[in-house]
């Protein structure tokens, strides 16, 4: 099991220089330079543009200055905003949160609805359940998110107002960030009505985020359940006169969890670009919508870093998958 | 010694017209052409035509504006039509520029194997780390906003999956007899590369480029809904649902209509890319 | 001796395909009934429907499948999950896949204890250990937390084995049970059978596509082809005489009978398909004896020389068919 471990770890290093590189490359591939824009500043004269590039260390050969950058890193500094002028690392952590609430929800909602419904159709194989399921995943996965955040806003919020049309929380509410997850800010604030609030606006964006891995999960979890129905091991637990109840959920949904957990691994990337665009849809303040604005303010500092930031959370949960995933197959022990 | 060629042929069109899925999907699919090949033809007015007395026209109430106008005054059918055009344009260029470099850069890793495999595939590994779409705004965001960049972009994103799945099928191609007696027998690489084995690898990269189709559409469509892919006043689907942002709880339509028409062309892509998966796979399960 | 199980006039169709067709079956408690015949004679089929355990696209239809009297075909689910695994049990052909591999093997075993409540809880641990036992795992207690695939096929069967004989039942099934092991295995788990058999009274149906096995183990002898009954008889007459041409040519491609001719006899030809089933008899593509009365009418399954045997003409001690025109 360690030795898994230490074997996934090794192999991220080269990945993470890799990654950092490219962002880096990338980033100063772009033309211009921070230093540029301030060219047409009074009293600017070149060799104060010189002194500004120095002092940021952009006069430095393109090598030195990524080894510089990946000494910054290792130190956790990833550089300030050129807008805001706070520290990317701050700007993170406190957009962070939203998002992760979000992604969860989306993800438990997937799940929560997507694995029974996989289950089912695959037991009933044939019947109105199952096509209905094939169908609704096919359309889910075809649907533009954007497109379906609108269109949810659209029915469910503007014309059946069950539900409000952005933001996390009624702006009446100040809610002491304790943990930066507002469902469990507002429930220990204690201020009436919050938590419902919270609660009332988190709904759609999470079904919306979570529609196209529910549509991957629940055909995933059909698939392999069909797979597994068909084994061997199955006809012997049916020849040992257990309940069909039993035999489904005890039996096949545990061989079945393997590849549908792989599947749930690469369902954290699609969540995080997906977030992208629920947030902009629904103004929700988290990390999609700062990495977009900050392409549209030009905050490069920004963009490299929360885009490093992504990458390296990406990293982390697939060697999260590959642990549990070594965990939930006995074969791959010792 | 005759090589097991995977057939794509008669047997292969038969199976996959037994699908009700993927036969729904290629109708649609050639509609799509159809439309959009006689796009100057069919569409009403011209893309750019502004109707300054019909801003906002709902849909279903004039005979001239079918499907109603948008803030400007254009005809939101015809839009769609030569969305349709430009839709069907960016998956071929995306999914070509992809194919190509992916399938070849693949090959290369199974070939030359050592060192050079090692870099490729690290490099695909750092790639799939990005989620796709934040992969495709960082491209766009160095190279600038518009139609042309993003189809770089998505191109870029798109890149790993080719580029593994020719690999793979090429590793297990290079394994077989046919292949070591005719290396042995003093082919050169690159006809064995180009005539012998990417032949028979054909079958699933088939399948990836109707679906990364798909998958080209949609991120382009997102790259315009954002503002980072085509640019105003180009009919795109995703760009048109930019336009809509601003009016869309007035005026539904601009919504609705180009949303519907992505969904529609996607899921013909996904469902006719399923059905080729489908019918070329040999374990298929009845 | 009591009837245990008894099948009249089983069929299994696969939509157009008649896997089995008009099979009857009996066996007694204590006895060994050996079902032989080549793949695709419908030989696991048949015991499969009678288990209840076959795929939804299978159609079953009998005039009588009763356990100890009490009728299985119409049972409702609940009745058959109360006997299958308790009183009848079936050990299968591949014992490495026929074995969930994200569960220790003990624990497998103990499930069909906890399903049937046949052992009070605190007991089922030492119940698998001793089951285990019996059936020959050496270092029981170790060996029953290890998964199927740390195991090799000899173990595993023996496991499957203990899991099937766990609930005491009165008829065990065994589908093909030494056919995938290596050769060396199989005389062991064999012999574990037949051992099993005999300590526990136990009415055993050894499903094989081997007349060797049959030879060590049978005390009466069912010979299946293309889903019919060919032949049925004690075990003793059926190899010093067999009734039926494809028993007679199964005996002399044995490599025992071999001795001194110059070639090893086979069967010419394939057991027929879906689709070129003959009108008449449906060896008679490969008898040596055919006749154009044998392709143009079905023999019935009657009595001839103390067995039952479908064939126009049965062979009589000489081994010369009976009856038929020159």
């Amino acid at each position: 099991m360690f030795r898994l471990l230490a074997r996934r770890l090794a192999l991220i290093v080269p990945t993470f220089i890799g990654v950092t590189l490219l962002g880096f490359l990338l980033i100063h591939s772009i033309p211009g330079d921070p230093v540029e824009v301030r060219v047409g500043e009074r009293g600017i004269s070149p060799e104060r543009l010189a002194y500004f590039r120095h002092e940021l260390g952009l006069d430095q050969p393109l090598w030195k200055q990524f080894l510089d950058y990946q000494g910054q890193l290792l130190q956790g500094d990833l550089g300030r905003s050129v807008v805001t002028q706070e520290s990317v690392w701050t700007e993170f952590k406190t957009f962070f949160p939203a998002t992760l609430e979000l992604a969860a929800c989306a993800l438990a909602f997937a799940i929560i609805v997507g694995l029974p419904l996989g289950v089912m159709a695959a037991v009933r194989r044939g019947s109105a359940l199952d096509y209905g399921l094939i169908g609704l995943s096919v359309t889910g996965a075809s649907m533009p998110i954007f497109w379906w955040g609108l269109m949810a806003i659209l029915v469910f919020s503007v014309s059946l107002g069950w539900t409000p049309v952005s933001g996390r929380i009624d702006e009446l509410f100040y809610i002491e960030p304790r943990t930066g997850f507002l469902l469990i800010d507002s429930w220990l604030s204690g201020e009436p009505g919050a938590f419902r609030s919270a609660v009332r606006h988190l709904v759609l964006p999470a079904i919306v985020l979570g529609t196209i891995p529910l549509a991957t999960i629940a055909r995933m979890t059909r698939s392999a359940m069909l797979e597994v129905l068909g084994e061997d091991y199955v006809r012997t637990a049916r020849a040992k006169g257990l309940a069909p109840g039993r035999i489904v959920v005890v039996h096949a949904l545990r061989n079945a969890l393997i590849p549908v957990v792989t599947v749930l691994g690469l369902q954290v990337g699609a969540l995080l670009g997906g977030a992208i665009l629920t947030e902009t849809v629904f103004a929700w303040p988290g990390v999609g919508h700062w990495l977009v604005e900050s392409v549209q303010r030009r905050d490069y500092n920004v963009l490299q870093g929360g885009t490093l930031l992504i990458a390296v959370l990406v990293m982390l949960v697939n060697l999260g998958v590959d642990v549990l995933y070594g965990v939930l197959n006995p074969r791959l022990r010792r | 010694m005759s090589a097991t060629v995977a057939a794509p042929g008669a047997g292969l069109f038969r199976r996959l017209l037994e699908n009700p899925g993927a036969v729904a999907g290629l109708t649609i699919m050639v509609v799509l052409i159809v439309v959009a090949a006689a796009a100057p033809l069919i569409a009403p007015y011209g893309p750019a035509e502004q109707f300054r007395e019909s801003f906002l026209t709902p849909p279903f109430q004039q005979a001239a504006f079918p499907l109603g106008t948008d803030s400007l005054g254009r005809d939101i059918l015809t839009r769609l039509i030569y969305g349709a055009r430009l839709s069907l344009l960016i998956g071929l260029i995306v999914v070509a520029l992809s194919l190509t470099v992916g399938t070849l850069l693949g090959l290369a890793a199974a070939f030359a194997s050592g060192v050079l495999d090692v870099a490729i595939m690290r490099l695909m590994d750092v790639l799939l780390v990005f989620p796709s779409l934040l992969l495709a705004i960082v491209v766009v965001a160095i190279l600038g906003p518009g139609l042309t960049n993003a189809m770089l972009a998505v191109a870029v994103v798109l890149l790993p999956g080719y580029v593994r799945l020719a690999r793979a099928a090429a590793l297990g191609e290079l394994a077989r007899e046919y292949v070591v007696a005719t290396r042995s027998a003093g082919a050169g690489v690159l006809r064995l590369m180009l005539l012998v084995v990417l032949p028979n690898c054909a079958a699933p990269l088939i399948v990836q480029a109707t679906l990364g189709f798909s998958a080209a559409i949609l991120d382009a469509a997102a790259l315009g809904f954002l503002g980072l892919g085509a640019q105003p006043p180009t009919p795109e689907w995703g760009t048109m649902l930019a336009d809509a942002l601003q009016f869309y709880q007035r005026a539904w339509w601009l919504l609705t209509f180009p949303g519907i028409a992505i969904l529609v062309t996607v899921m013909a892509f996904n469902l006719l890319g399923d059905g080729l998966r489908d019918a070329l796979d040999p374990k298929l399960r009845r | 001796m009591t009837t245990l199980l008894d099948v009249q006039n089983l069929t299994v169709d696969f939509g157009p395909f008649h896997a089995v067709e008009g099979i009857d079956l009996t066996v007694a408690a204590g006895e060994v009934l050996c079902v032989v015949g080549e793949s695709g004679s419908g030989k696991s089929v048949s015991m499969l429907a009678v288990m209840g355990l076959l795929p939804r696209t299978g159609r079953v239809a009998a005039e009588r499948v009763a356990f100890r009297g009490a009728d299985l075909l119409h049972a409702s689910p609940r009745g058959r999950r109360r006997l299958i695994g308790r009183d009848m049990a079936m050990v299968f052909q591949e014992p490495t896949t026929s074995l969930n591999p994200c569960y220790p093997i003990g624990w497998q075993i103990a499930e069909a204890l906890r399903a049937h409540a046949a052992v009070p809880r605190a007991a089922i641990r030492g119940r698998v250990v001793e089951l285990l036992g019996q059936v020959g795992v050496p270092a029981p207690e170790q060996r029953m937390r290890a998964f199927p695939h740390q195991l090799s096929g000899g173990l595993n069967q023996r496991a499957m084995i203990a899991m099937a004989i766990a609930c005491d039942p009165a008829l065990l099934i065994a589908d093909e049970p030494t056919t995938a092991l290596d050769v060396t295995v199989q005389k062991g788990v064999l012999d574990l059978l037949v051992g099993l058999q005999r300590d526990r009274g136990m009415g055993l149906v050894l499903i094989t596509h081997d007349m060797g096995v049959v030879a060590e183990t049978a005390q009466r002898v069912q010979v299946m082809y293309a889903g019919q009954v060919m032949e049925e008889q004690p075990a003793e007459p059926l190899f010093a005489h067999p009734r039926h041409p494809y028993t007679a040519a199964l005996l002399d491609a044995l490599p025992e009978r071999a001795e001194g001719k110059p070639r090893l006899p086979t069967i010419p030809g394939v057991v027929p398909g879906a689709e070129d089933r003959p009108a008449g008899c449906l060896f008679a593509p490969r008898c040596r004896f055919r006749t154009p009365h044998c392709d143009a009418e079905r023999p019935a399954l009657r009595m001839a020389f103390g067995a039952r045997v479908r064939c126009h003409y049965p062979l009589d001690d000489a081994g010369n068919p009976t009856g038929r025109p020159a």
